[in-house]
């Protein structure tokens, strides 16, 4: 297994690590991630919530809050960019090499400090405010380890590799391997080959995603973009099915 | 027209006696739970007070309820959709738990394992937010009774609207109770604040309600309503609500606070109403102009044209029926003694008040001068402007003349009673002076006065045709039910995880427990069992946890053993 920082040539056949770790483990966390959610959301919509802790404190969480979540929004929508945009088609539209990277490492490093000042700050709160901290699980301190275990990984990958001579073009590898997982033609090879900063980073993500659905962070999956269409009040008949219980065939109310 | 049901409720401020039973009852069936401590479905304020949560009707701190822009539309005051999905993260309009109060119990442990001391052991106040040792500084209903006024009276958000301010001093000042309970609006501005669409009123009854399983946490809610009549459960996570004891009204028996006030002040009723026109009446230019608007909205039951319209909308019969005997009805449009509180919200509100006319009657009394003379409680009304002005501030957004209409007719009835009473020939001159036959005064009296439980509480249970789906009737089989049979108990994420299992299931279960023990209320594990009333809190007796495992059942012995359930 190659360990060297920069990118190598394809090896031929990955070793039996590399295909544990880049296609049973990618796999295993996607398939618990999306059982895991179906299954939550039908046992566990009642516990479906953000579980805000506002109502205790509100000086630390009006500075962290915002700055956390705001920050996250923009990382998840540069992976989204990095990961699934080709390269030929960013070069197909004349972008270069170099004016990507740059906007990406720029814009990458703001919103991955925003967002890492922001976890700073609320897991400073949690810890130090009473009243958050007893109302803290331990579900969520496993979920904290493991989201700020990922965002200081991909954050100390972006920065430390970039101070390097030569950064490494994770377009070459990272995102293929990403693509090839999708396309159900895995290349753990392409992974094999990038620096250990990503490798790590990949592997605490998805530790991350097989945790998910049981954490907290299921809250994501509500954002709640149909507030801006929707009817400003809503009617709802009574339940037809008053408490649990559905009515029986043949006894279906008729109006 | 579109005819719809409204479930409202008229309370009279004059038989408010400030018991709080409303109150306590409220708290014991719906909110005694962990994560609700803080919360009052109900609660009673002395006004002029402060409220709970504290100054709540400062709509200028709290930007609670809908306002009409520049171009006369109506929006939310605390900001439109996106304004509310850009501060989702943190909002900056919430009360903290500070502005309700910091809800606490007592450390009764100390009481018995203090050390020999001089001094009484005492019983010292924890927190039930952080547990850890607190100082009593406020509750719900801490300025009770004018309580500590002097010092913070004035901090009533109501006083900064009256010219010539509430004197604060014994003997100067006047006081009345105010209960107040979730106001169920035509125009909830909390279910226009709700992000998920969770809040909701039900079609049926106006009843607004919280889905819990729709309810994400995002507190937008709270901050949306004016009344703060939306709480956020700080264990669950998700927002709680009065519920206008919904399960009660479906089968026609009123709500808990009606139930059981002591003054029999409440009165329960439909009223009809088109809801093509709240919208409009909601949008009325001038804020005095609110009161009137939203009496408007208002269908009479009585009228033909509207029994055909509310037939047409499915309304059963027994609803329409309900709806002619009203007592909500009589109050608001036909007797115009029932007021909106704070209409300036622009919410609809369907919680009305009697205005109080004691304040007036206690000081014409306290003159020395005949305390049931119209012509003395007229002056009077005219003459002691300030609680009309208060009245004013709380019901008709500052507007006295319908408050001193709503006193003079109070007035011009207890003169007008008292004639009876003392076997003189009433004066239909007392009654037309306030424009009103002596007829409609006797009316008002029965109804303010005698009405008997059937009176005062006139609620159609929901209909019969579907009566075999309400939860409690057992018409069907009590187990057949989504995922069931089964019975609650713990899930992977806490206590109430999991679907819930009707209470019929649970009492099902616990009947058959009871049935099938071998002694009076005896559980199998009984003799394992410590009673923890006799536990001094030392050592650890036989039986308070289930017995270690042992190691060939292949339990770790050197492990960590935990307390299991």
């Amino acid at each position: 297994m190659t360990t060297s920082l920069a990118a190598q040539p394809v090896p031929s056949s990955p070793g039996t690590l590399d295909i544990m770790l880049w296609v049973v483990v990618p796999y295993v966390a996607i398939a618990v991630f999306v059982v895991g959610h179906v299954w939550r959301y039908r046992y566990d919509k009642f516990g479906w919530t953000t579980r805000s802790s506002q109502l205790y404190e509100n000086r630390l969480l009006r500075l962290g809050s915002p700055l956390f979540h705001f920050g996250i929004l923009v990382v998840v929508i540069g992976h989204i960019g990095g990961l699934l945009v080709l390269k030929s088609w960013t070069e197909a539209v004349g972008i270069s090499d170099d004016a990507y990277h740059v906007v990406a490492v720029a814009l990458g490093v703001l919103a991955g400090v925003c967002t890492l000042v922001g976890a700073a700050i609320l897991v400073y709160r949690r810890r130090t405010v009473g009243p958050v901290f007893s109302a803290t699980t331990r579900n969520d301190k496993v979920m904290y380890v493991l989201l700020v275990g990922t965002i200081v990984l991909g954050l100390g990958t972006t920065v430390l590799g970039n101070l390097t001579e030569h950064p490494h073009d994770y377009r070459e590898t990272v995102s293929p391997w990403f693509r090839s997982i999708f396309s159900l033609q895995p290349a753990p090879e392409l992974m094999a080959a990038a620096p250990i900063g990503f490798r790590l980073h990949a592997l605490a993500a998805w530790a991350l995603f097989a945790f998910w659905p049981f954490s907290r962070l299921v809250h994501v999956f509500s954002l709640p973009l149909g507030y801006l269409t929707r009817p400003y009040i809503v009617y709802r008949s009574r339940d037809a099915q008053l408490g649990n219980r559905a009515p029986r065939r043949g006894w279906e109310r008729t109006q | 027209m579109r005819v719809m049901a409204q479930m409202a409720m008229v309370m009279n401020l004059d038989k408010c006696i400030g018991c709080h039973t409303c109150s306590v009852t409220c708290k014991q069936a719906w909110t005694n739970r962990t994560g609700v401590e803080y919360v009052w479905f109900n609660n009673v304020e002395t006004r002029p007070g402060q409220g709970y949560p504290r100054t709540y009707e400062d709509q200028e701190r709290w930007r609670g309820g809908w306002a009409l822009n520049k171009r006369g539309r109506l929006k939310l005051k605390g900001g439109g959709r996106l304004r509310k999905l850009l501060t989702i993260f943190s909002n900056p309009k919430m009360p903290g738990i500070q502005d309700y109060y910091e809800p606490w119990t007592y450390d009764y442990d100390n009481l018995t394992s203090a050390p020999l001391q001089e001094h009484t052991p005492v019983a010292p106040p924890r927190s039930l937010i952080s547990g850890e040792p607190t100082k009593i500084t406020w509750s719900a209903n801490w300025d009770d009774n004018l309580g500590g006024a002097p010092d913070h009276g004035d901090k009533d958000p109501l006083l900064k609207g009256i010219s010539d301010k509430v004197k604060f001093e014994f003997e100067q000042t006047f006081m009345f109770y105010l209960p107040r309970i979730c106001e169920h609006c035509l125009n909830p501005s909390c279910a226009a604040s709700c992000p998920s669409g969770a809040i909701y009123k039900r079609s049926e009854d106006g009843i607004v309600l919280v889905d819990q399983d729709r309810c994400r946490g995002w507190r937008m809610c709270v901050s949306g309503c004016p009344y703060k009549k939306v709480y956020f459960n700080h264990r669950t996570g998700k927002a709680e609500k009065c519920t206008f004891c919904f399960p009660r009204i479906e089968v026609g028996i009123p709500t808990v606070c009606a139930e059981t006030c002591v003054g029999r002040l409440r009165y329960i009723g439909l009223v009809l109403y088109d809801a093509d026109k709240v919208l409009e009446a909601a949008s009325t230019p001038d804020e005095h102009d609110l009161y009137d608007a939203q009496r408007a909205v208002f269908l009479d039951p009585d009228d033909p044209a509207v029994v055909r319209e509310a037939e047409k909308a499915g309304i059963p019969r027994d609803w329409i029926e309900a709806a002619q005997r009203s007592p909500i009805h009589s109050l608001i449009n036909t007797f115009k003694v029932a007021l909106p509180l704070h209409p300036e919200y622009r919410t609809m509100p369907m919680v009305w008040y009697i205005p109080p006319l004691s304040p007036v009657v206690d000081i014409v009394r306290d003159t020395g001068h005949d305390a049931e003379d119209h012509g003395n409680l007229f002056a009077a009304i005219d003459a002691l402007r300030i609680p009309a002005e208060y009245l004013a501030q709380l019901f008709t957004a500052g507007d006295v003349e319908p408050v001193d209409a709503v006193l003079r007719r109070l007035a011009a009835m207890r003169c007008y009673m008292r004639d009876i009473n003392l076997g003189r020939e009433p004066r239909e001159a007392v009654a037309a002076e306030v424009g009103m036959t002596g007829e409609q005064i006797y009316d008002m009296y029965r109804l303010l006065a005698l009405a008997k439980y059937d009176e005062r509480y006139v609620i159609p249970p929901a209909h019969a045709e579907q009566a075999h789906g309400l939860e409690e009737l057992a018409t069907e089989c009590s187990l057949d039910y989504e995922g069931g049979p089964g019975m609650g108990g713990s899930g992977p994420f806490g206590e109430n995880s999991g679907g819930n299992s009707p209470i019929a299931v649970e009492n099902f279960h616990m009947l058959r427990d009871r049935q099938t023990t071998d002694t009076v209320a005896a559980p199998m594990d009984k003799q394992n069992r410590v009673n923890l009333l006799n536990w001094d809190g030392k050592g650890r007796p036989a039986g308070m946890f289930p017995p270690k495992r042992r190691p060939d059942e292949g339990g770790d012995p050197a492990g960590e053993v935990d307390p299991e359930p």
